[in-house]
């Protein structure tokens, strides 16, 4: 065991002796979500590298203080990425981070979640305890499956000192089509879009225009492309709009407005609520800035078969993330205790009991 | 060392349930189901003696059948007021023992859930309920041009409930995903009669996600009553290339290099030479009988982008040396090519009396070893063992063949894949990608994974089901089990995982 992870131990087992509550920070670039950050700062960027990598294994194991561009690069040198397109919200964001945060970008609806290419990991629990769930295969059913569950937990159930992670290769061809349309056509047309053998990797829409993102064989995006018709963005073009919706440096993300995720069926309603919207994910991931009432966005998430975080606007804010109903809010906070009994880490991070 | 103080009593030693009182269950239950959901004489007990590990026997003292969601929740509730063990099952084609029932338990049967709620075809999503048979999604989403992709080759009788509790895989769940990845939300009972969603009809759910949790807990966390699926395009067309090697270890090479071409194939397996032979006698597929081992690649999608690829694979395959490679010209020769890897465990069955089947997950590049490695128990045990895998995702399953009714037989086939099982962990792997641990892999279970991590699950066991009621003694060990265990394999000089337990 290596002397960083040792020592993370100890130190964990004693502030849970002294219930010193401990906030695990990565490159500490995703403050802004979730509630408040509280407690004693636990650094894992000391604790990086790539353990083990062959690409055609189609894993890769790394600490969690490696910061997640040099894990990309690393990953493109052979050719391949990881597939759900993590946010780069800022420099510096780490490997832990992306785990714990949970957070995909404009692949999300075609390929999975970040939960989804989660093939291991090891933890430190709040007792100090190493543990060591799942592993570097690609199929495995032994024990519960652990390691996904840490996807998006945001540091409240212990420490990530490593993950084994599902790497795929990056598509061959790619283009990106735009086309006009209001948004009930827009959310029409990706539904019977994504019900045919269609590559679409991607999709946005926003103040009337839809942009459809094709990943593939040649032959499969040639295809595609003949088929859909659409205008053909520039390579260039495209590349700027899919990485700054992924990192939210498009202008959509720019204002002053609270930012609000609306995270709902694919074929749900337009969100109807007023401020400015933009759809991703196939129509089942709706952003809106808005400055109405927290409560009638919620409703109306809930009507749609969905759920509503304040994504940005709200650091600090106990009520970020949507109300759980009674009997999983009891089975989560039964789960918070058992890897965190003392509850030290990020104490009222994603909700305010827990 | 003593155990940490907070660890649930069933984590330590196996709960004893000798006291539970059968007329006493029996008329609790009969308060909430008709006569005809409820059996307890023992000749219609015997049925459920067993499920696909057909090697444990054990009838259980009453089986009940509801079909109604409200039935669920009034037996979970009876019997967690009167302490009873409690093992769900679907269709007992399970291959570990998982649906095996408890001597002093209820098995609760989900076998009269068989209805299609919905099939939303406009958002490729179906809701049923969990004793659906798997193939009987993708027959009521064809007409939409849709199916389920997960098809494990038990996929006629299988449930879509065992799926779930097992996270079941198929031969095309290298491109397409295991059982979890083509969930939305499962809805469950909890012990205590709670009804709880995990996961949603959108991509993701507020707080901590129990979807991954759950799936794949072999009925240890929540009784699952309605599945809502993702339903994928059918693709439009499907071709399959057959290569054939003479040499196991450069077959291995092969799916190594096409996975490194950057291509993932819609299947990607393999069979040596005694496995093609068995299964060629008994489905006349056409394989070449002299190979050491054959590849079945397929490849799907557009026309053009299945023509792109198969060239590829060709290409690959010629370049590792394989002996020969055919690509199927139409359907029928397609269907073919598979039907003989699909018939493999009933070829098994053909050509010995008794087989076991094994389900360890290695990285792939440790496959020629691992080949090696079973010859010599083949000798060792004087047994043999016919080998097929799902190549592209390292998993394994050797067909050890025996004979039940020879003395001393069960218990070296056992032994036998014990030691595979073990390996799997020493390679890296796993000891099981898909068939689950219920009771078979129990033991191995301590090789696998160390004590504070067992600790774990016990806890996540206890945050569902505190009691330890539901399929109580499967899937995780007790730590006094792993302290035998390592007793056991003491003599057997191997490194242990667990030195911080009591040996003695
Ligand atoms: C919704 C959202 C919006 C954001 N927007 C911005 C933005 O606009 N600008 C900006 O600069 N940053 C932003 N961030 C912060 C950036 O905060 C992301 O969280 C980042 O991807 C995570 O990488 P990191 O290493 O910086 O993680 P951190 O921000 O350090 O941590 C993210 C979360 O993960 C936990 N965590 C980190 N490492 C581990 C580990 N090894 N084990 C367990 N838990 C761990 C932390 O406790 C924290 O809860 C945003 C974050 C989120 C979640
Ligand atoms: C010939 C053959 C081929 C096979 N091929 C494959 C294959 O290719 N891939 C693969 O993954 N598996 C395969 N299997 C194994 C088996 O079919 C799967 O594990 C399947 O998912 C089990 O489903 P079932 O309905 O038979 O479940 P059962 O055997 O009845 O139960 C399995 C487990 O699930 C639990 N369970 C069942 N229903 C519920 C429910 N509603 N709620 C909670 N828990 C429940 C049980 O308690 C038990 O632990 C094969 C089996 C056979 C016999």
């Amino acid at each position: 065991m290596s002397e960083l992870i040792q020592a993370w131990s100890e130190r964990i087992r004693a502030a849970a002796a002294n219930r010193q509550p401990l906030c695990i920070r990565g490159g500490g670039t995703k403050a802004f979500y979730g509630g408040p950050e509280v407690g004693e700062p636990i650094l894992t960027d000391a604790y990086r590298g790539i353990v083990n990598y062959a690409p055609s294994e189609l894993v890769v194991t790394v600490r969690a203080g490696t910061p997640l561009a040099d894990l990309e690069a690393a990953l493109a040198a052979e050719n391949q990425m990881l597939a759900f397109e993590p946010p780069h919200f800022a420099d510096g964001g780490t490997v832990g981070g992306c785990v714990a945060a949970g957070l995909a970008g404009p692949r999300r609806a075609a390929v999975g979640g970040v939960r989804d290419f989660v093939l291991g990991a090891t933890l430190i629990d709040g007792r100090g305890d190493v543990l060591r769930f799942g592993g570097e295969v690609m199929k495995n059913v032994a024990g519960y499956d652990v390691s996904r569950f840490l996807a998006g937990s945001l540091g409240t159930l212990g420490l990530i000192a490593e993950v084994s992670l599902k790497v795929l290769p990056r598509p061959v061809a790619e283009a990106t089509l735009r086309f006009e349309m209001d948004e009930a056509a827009a959310l029409h047309q990706l539904n019977v879009w994504a019900g045919q053998p269609l590559p679409v990797s991607a999709s946005v829409w926003r103040g009337g225009v839809l942009h459809l993102r094709l990943s593939g064989a040649g032959a499969a995006v040639d295809a595609a492309i003949a088929r859909l018709g659409g205008e053909r963005l520039a390579d260039a073009a495209a590349a700027v709009l899919w990485r700054g919706l992924r990192d939210h440096r498009d202008d959509f993300f720019a204002g002053t407005l609270p930012l609000w995720r609306l995270s709902v069926p694919s074929d749900a309603l337009a969100v109807a609520l007023p401020g400015e919207q933009l759809v991703e994910w196939g129509g089942a991931q709706r952003w809106l800035r808005s400055d109405a009432p927290v409560v009638e966005i919620r409703v109306r998430a809930a009507a749609l078969g969905g759920h509503a975080t304040l994504f940005r606007g709200g650091a600090g804010r106990s009520d970020v993330f949507h109300p759980l109903p009674a009997p999983m809010q009891a089975l989560q906070r039964n789960l918070k205790q058992a890897f965190d009994p003392a509850g030290i880490f990020n104490p009222g991070r994603l909700y305010p009991e827990f | 060392m003593g155990e940490p103080a907070d660890l649930p009593d069933f984590s330590v030693a196996e709960r004893d349930f000798s006291t539970v009182d059968k007329a006493r269950l029996v008329s609790s239950l009969s308060r909430v189901l008709p006569a005809a959901s409820l059996l307890h004489d023992l000749e219609d007990l015997r049925p459920y003696e067993c499920d696909g590990m057909s090697a444990l026997r054990q009838v259980p003292m009453v089986v009940a059948l509801p079909e109604t969601e409200a039935q669920v929740v009034e037996i979970l509730k009876i019997c967690a007021a009167l302490g009873v063990p409690v093992v769900a099952r679907g269709a007992g084609t399970g291959l570990s023992g998982g649906a095996q029932p408890h001597k002093f338990g209820l098995v609760l049967s989900l076998a009269r859930f068989k209805k299609i709620i919905r099939i939303d075809a406009h958002a490729r999503r179906a809701v049923v309920q969990p004793g659906v048979r798997n193939l009987a999604i993708s027959e009521a989403a064809a007409p939409f041009g849709l199916y389920y992709a997960p098809d494990p080759s038990s996929q006629i009788a299988c449930t879509i409930g065992g799926n779930v509790a097992e996270n079941s895989g198929g031969v095309h769940c290298l491109k397409y995903g295991l059982t979890i990845h083509n969930l939305l939300k499962v809805r469950g009972v909890t012990i205590a009669g709670e009804i709880v969603e995990f996961g949603s009809l959108a991509l993701d759910t507020p707080g901590y996600d129990l979807l991954p949790l759950v799936t794949g807990s072999e009925g240890m966390l929540a009784v699952v009553t309605e599945v809502t699926v993702k339903l994928t395009p059918k693709p439009q067309l499907a071709q399959c290339v057959l290569a054939a090697f003479d040499d196991v270890v450069k077959a291995g090479e092969a799916v190594a290099a096409v996975i490194a071409a950057g291509i993932i194939p819609a299947g990607l397996e393999m069979m040596d030479q005694p496995a093609t032979a068995a299964v060629e006698e008994f489905v006349h597929a056409g394989y070449p009988l002299d190979a050491e081992a054959i590849l079945l690649c397929e490849s799907d999608g557009t026309p053009e982008e299945v023509a792109e690829e198969i060239a590829r694979v060709r290409a690959i395959l010629e370049a590792s040396g394989a002996t020969e490679v055919r690509v199927s010209r139409d359907e029928g020769e397609r269907l073919r090519f598979w039907a003989g890897r699909k018939a493999a465990f009933p070829a098994a069955g053909r050509i010995s009396p008794d087989y076991y089947c094994m389900d360890g997950t290695i990285p792939r590049k440790r496959l020629g070893e691992m080949l090696k490695a079973i010859q010599q128990m083949e000798k060792k045990y004087s047994m043999r063992c016919i080998n097929v895998f799902h190549a592209g995702d390292g998993n394994l399953h050797p067909l050890i063949l025996f004979d039940a009714n020879k003395p001393g037989d069960q218990h070296t086939a056992e032994a036998f894949g014990a030691e595979i099982l073990e390996l799997s962990v020493a390679l890296g792997g796993t000891i099981t990608g898909e068939h689950g641990v219920g009771i078979e892999k129990i033991n191995q279970m301590c090789s696998q994974f160390a004590t504070p991590t067992l600790n774990a699950f016990h806890r996540v066991k206890a945050a569902f089901d505190p009691q330890g009621l539901l399929n109580p003694g499967k899937a995780i060990p007790t730590l006094n089990r792993c302290a035998e265990y390592g007793r056991e394999r003491m003599g057997a000089n191997v490194v242990q995982a667990h030195p911080d337990l009591p040996r003695f």
